[in-house]
């Protein structure tokens, strides 16, 4: 493998320190009497409000429909997934010292594989919380149900809900485009050398 | 035939617009509005007016405020008046806003909005007001819009020139409009002239703790102290005071009071002021004043009695304080932008004089003295003067300034405002008010920086303007647009209470600073509950202290027994909400007592004193939610010698 595509590998790696610093998603919750915005930011290990008392506010509004309380403390992904970001980061690194094409490969299935699942993972948490209602709720609305969407937005009463990818998401796209993009430069370089 | 008929019908049109013209003329008050005013005052829907207008309560004790060009009423500050509305006066957190050394008193009258400055331009932070019957000066934070702060001047009566504030806040300064006997005494009234003095107070505001602390007074002759403006830029270090009843009369004041010919306008050097502070020149008088502030940790008002106060006398503090000599009778005294005119309204004077800094500083220098009272030099009239604005209305009262070189002065008998240009002392134009208008407003008219664009008149009288309501008639604003060369009326709107005095000031530089709710982690008093898991009751004597926590739709507890008659309950309300424009309200039936009005993140105590048996509901007065009708709860009191056990719960 060349060197230009060994930068590039081991900046995807590197580069996917960023995710902890920036939010996975986004949900974002609009209705006339909230003027200010109100959201949801979905981190590699936490769950935050757009402004500092959003999730509490939230939470207050999801009472009313017999939604349970959001609490990040009991969602396990949030723990697991800090670990699978360090695991790709490290996998990376070494992909970019062992010259290793086909570990490459691997790299991105892998990637691609964690993706898939992580996504599943999060529309089934999506269909518990949207679904799964209190029978004592003060609002019952028949045959309502309130499933966020997984990506676009959709209508929940008075609520139009937004959700998407944010700058995490987009910055593990990259990292995956780089690897293509530097499997591609080392099968050019290959050719011109041949 | 053709050629006739035409002229014909070109007279008859002629006579009809001229007689249309005489009609127009007759009903100039109610019909003048042509043009784009209605443009010029729109906010349309869910935008922002330009200016915050803040104006004196009167007699309601409170300042209202108002947005400008709309001229829509945003809010009531409770400031001296208990407010049954919030529980301002009626809370444990807050009663003692409300004490002096008279005890409790749920009232004043309220008359001079002052903002805090840095530079001689007001900076948002916060605004003062006056209380004229039982002298005390308020300080209102434009953070929250709540009264903080409230001190108590002793050694006054008639708390009117007050308060002002210096260039840069170091002082804020009030003065005795009744002069008394200093210390009180009990001596005859016709003793005044003997007995009977004035004082001036500096107030000043720690730079730190922003807490205000009665630094010293001075004593003065026993005039009325009417109005008074601190001086900017080369008059930094001046304070200009107007009195009046020179003559000093104890009776009849209308007549015996307006006899001389000239009253005074008094200038105090504060600095000098200091400085004989400093050099111990002052005497220590026993004195009791009450200084009221909300503690910041716990957000509970606290009263503090001080005995004791720093008093200089102008007889042993010489170059300290001089008078003006100032026809008749001035009412206002204002100090145009650049510091160098002191302009006086003579309420029964036929013009307005206009005092020099300059001429004064020079008269002082070269002695040109017409005597003194009480060791205060009377500076010659000439000597002083920088010119008189000629047929300035009848009755000038106020003025304030613009941001091109003009002054408008507010004249109550012939009910007009008068544009004149400083240094020519010309009259460019007037507009006339409806009716009696008081003082006036410029966007920071008193400052050293106008914003210019509108001048607000601040009328007493109303009469056929609105609506009748019955006897009591609105008092009321109108707004004139100055930005042409003729002033032009665009909007008239009813005030709360009595608007003496206002001071308006760009809305961004309050806004960005509003406190949307506070942050229940640093909700700092002591019967606060963070959580509903804390709410609880516990009873000590025949107390019991109901520690109770609001969130949308439930109280935690809800459900409360074991309360007796006899028992003083306390219910201590926390509003857990951490969202803007969510407060809670609570009442209970039968209550001697306000509502609670509890502000996102704060906690407030209502006293109950139950004196019957039976089951009291209880429940949230302040729309809040969908559930709002839901969120109720009971207290069960029993007889005082009953059994049942104190118990409390929630959704059981």
């Amino acid at each position: 493998m060349n060197t230009k595509s060994r930068i590039m590998v081991a900046v995807a790696a590197l580069m996917l320190i960023l995710t902890f610093f920036f939010p996975l998603w986004t949900i974002d919750l609009n209705a006339p009497q909230y003027p200010e915005g109100l959201g949801i930011r979905i981190w590699l290990d936490q769950i935050s409000g757009m402004k500092p008392n959003d999730l509490q506010s939230i939470n207050g509004l999801n009472h009313y429909i017999g939604m349970k309380v959001i609490d990040p403390e009991s969602i396990p992904e949030l723990k697991i997934m800090p670990y699978i970001i360090v695991f790709m980061i490290v996998f990376g690194l070494l992909n970019a010292y062992m010259k290793n094409r086909k570990l490459i490969y691997i790299w991105l299935i892998l990637f691609i594989i964690l993706g898939v699942i992580g996504m599943y993972d999060f529309y089934m948490w999506e269909y518990d919380y949207g679904h799964q209602l209190n029978p004592d709720a003060p609002i019952k609305v028949p045959g309502m149900t309130y499933q966020p969407p997984l990506i676009g937005s959709k209508q929940l009463l008075n609520i139009s809900a937004v959700s998407l990818p944010s700058t995490a998401a987009i910055v593990i796209f990259i990292s995956m485009f780089l690897n293509i993009a530097a499997l591609y430069v080392d099968t050019k370089s290959k050719k011109h050398e041949n | 035939m053709k050629n006739i008929s035409r002229k014909t019908l070109l007279s008859a049109f002629g006579i009809l617009f001229l007689i249309a013209l005489t009609y127009a003329g007759c009903n100039q008050s109610k019909t003048s509005l042509s043009g784009n005013e209605a443009e010029q005052v729109y906010v349309a829907p869910g935008t922002y007016d330009e200016f915050y207008l803040f104006t004196s309560g009167g007699f309601s004790g409170q300042m209202g405020v108002y947005g400008l060009p709309s001229g829509r009423h945003f809010k009531t500050i409770s400031v001296f008046a208990q407010n049954p509305e919030t529980g301002y006066g009626y809370s444990e957190e807050t009663k003692a806003m409300l004490n002096t050394t008279y005890g409790f008193i749920p009232w004043d009258d309220s008359h001079h909005p002052e903002f805090s400055m840095t530079d001689g331009v007001p900076d948002g932070r916060f605004i003062f007001i006056n209380g004229n019957n039982t002298p005390r000066v308020a300080k209102i934070d434009l953070k929250e819009f709540e009264t903080t702060e409230i001190i108590e001047i002793p050694n006054s009566a008639g708390n009117h020139a007050s308060p002002f504030v210096t260039e840069n806040t170091e002082y804020i300064i009030a003065s005795t409009r009744f002069s008394i006997p200093i210390p009180q005494s009990d001596v005859s009234i016709s003793s005044y002239k003997e007995n009977f003095k004035g004082t001036i107070s500096f107030i000043k505001l720690d730079p730190k703790t922003e807490k205000m602390n009665l630094e010293f007074q001075i004593i003065v002759p026993g005039f009325n102290y009417d109005l008074a403006h601190a001086g900017k830029g080369p008059s930094h270090d001046w304070a200009f005071f107007t009195s009046y009843n020179s003559e000093q009369a104890n009776s009849l004041l209308e007549i015996n009071a307006s006899k001389n010919d000239k009253d005074f306008v008094a200038a105090v050097n504060w600095k000098k002021a200091e400085q004989y502070l400093k050099e111990g020149k002052a005497k220590t008088y026993d004195a009791e004043y009450y200084r009221n502030y909300v503690d910041h940790k716990t957000q509970i008002a606290v009263s503090e009695k001080n005995n004791q106060v720093k008093v200089l006398d102008p007889k042993d503090c010489p170059g300290m304080m001089y008078y003006l000599p100032t026809p008749k009778s001035p009412h206002g005294v204002d100090v145009d932008p650049t510091g160098e005119y002191i302009v006086a309204g003579g309420k029964l004077a036929s013009v307005i004089p206009v005092h020099s800094f300059t001429k004064m500083m020079k008269a002082i220098e070269e002695k040109q003295f017409d005597g003194e009272i009480a060791g205060i030099p009377i500076l010659k009239y000439d000597a002083v003067v920088a010119g008189e604005v000629k047929d300035p209305g009848l009755g000038p009262l106020h003025t304030e300034f613009d941001d091109n070189g003009y002054a408008y002065t507010s004249a109550f008998i012939s009910s007009e405002i008068v544009k004149w240009k400083i240094g020519t002392w010309e009259v460019v134009d007037r507009i006339p008010t409806y009716y009696s208008i008081g003082h006036l407003c410029i966007p920071g008219g008193d400052s050293k920086k106008p914003y210019g664009k509108y001048v607000i008149a601040l009328n007493k009288i109303t009469k056929d303007r609105y609506l009748p309501t019955g006897p009591e008639l609105t008092q009321s604003a109108q707004l004139i647009d100055i930005t042409g060369e003729k002033m032009k009326l665009l909007l008239d709107f009813p005030t709360v209470g009595e608007p003496h005095y206002a001071q308006a000031i760009p809305s961004d530089l309050i806004m960005k600073n509003s406190v949307k709710f506070y942050k229940i982690e640093e909700n700092g008093n002591p019967y606060a509950v963070k959580g509903e898991k804390d709410s609880r009751v516990e009873r000590k004597g025949n107390e019991v202290h109901i520690y109770m926590s609001a969130m949308r739709s439930h109280f935690s507890p809800d459900n409360i027994e074991g309360v007796k008659v006899g028992d003083v309950v306390y219910f201590h309300v926390t509003n857990l909400e951490q969202d803007w424009d969510v407060p809670h309200g609570f009442a209970i039936k039968g209550m001697n007592n306000s509502e609670l009005l509890i502000m996102p993140g704060a906690t407030r105590t209502i006293k109950w004193e139950p004196k019957k048996v039976g089951v009291y509901p209880f429940y949230c007065s302040d729309f809040c939610s969908a559930l709002h009708q839901e969120m109720q709860g009971y207290v069960r009191v029993s007889p005082s010698n009953s059994n049942v056990p104190l118990a409390f719960s929630l959704g059981n």
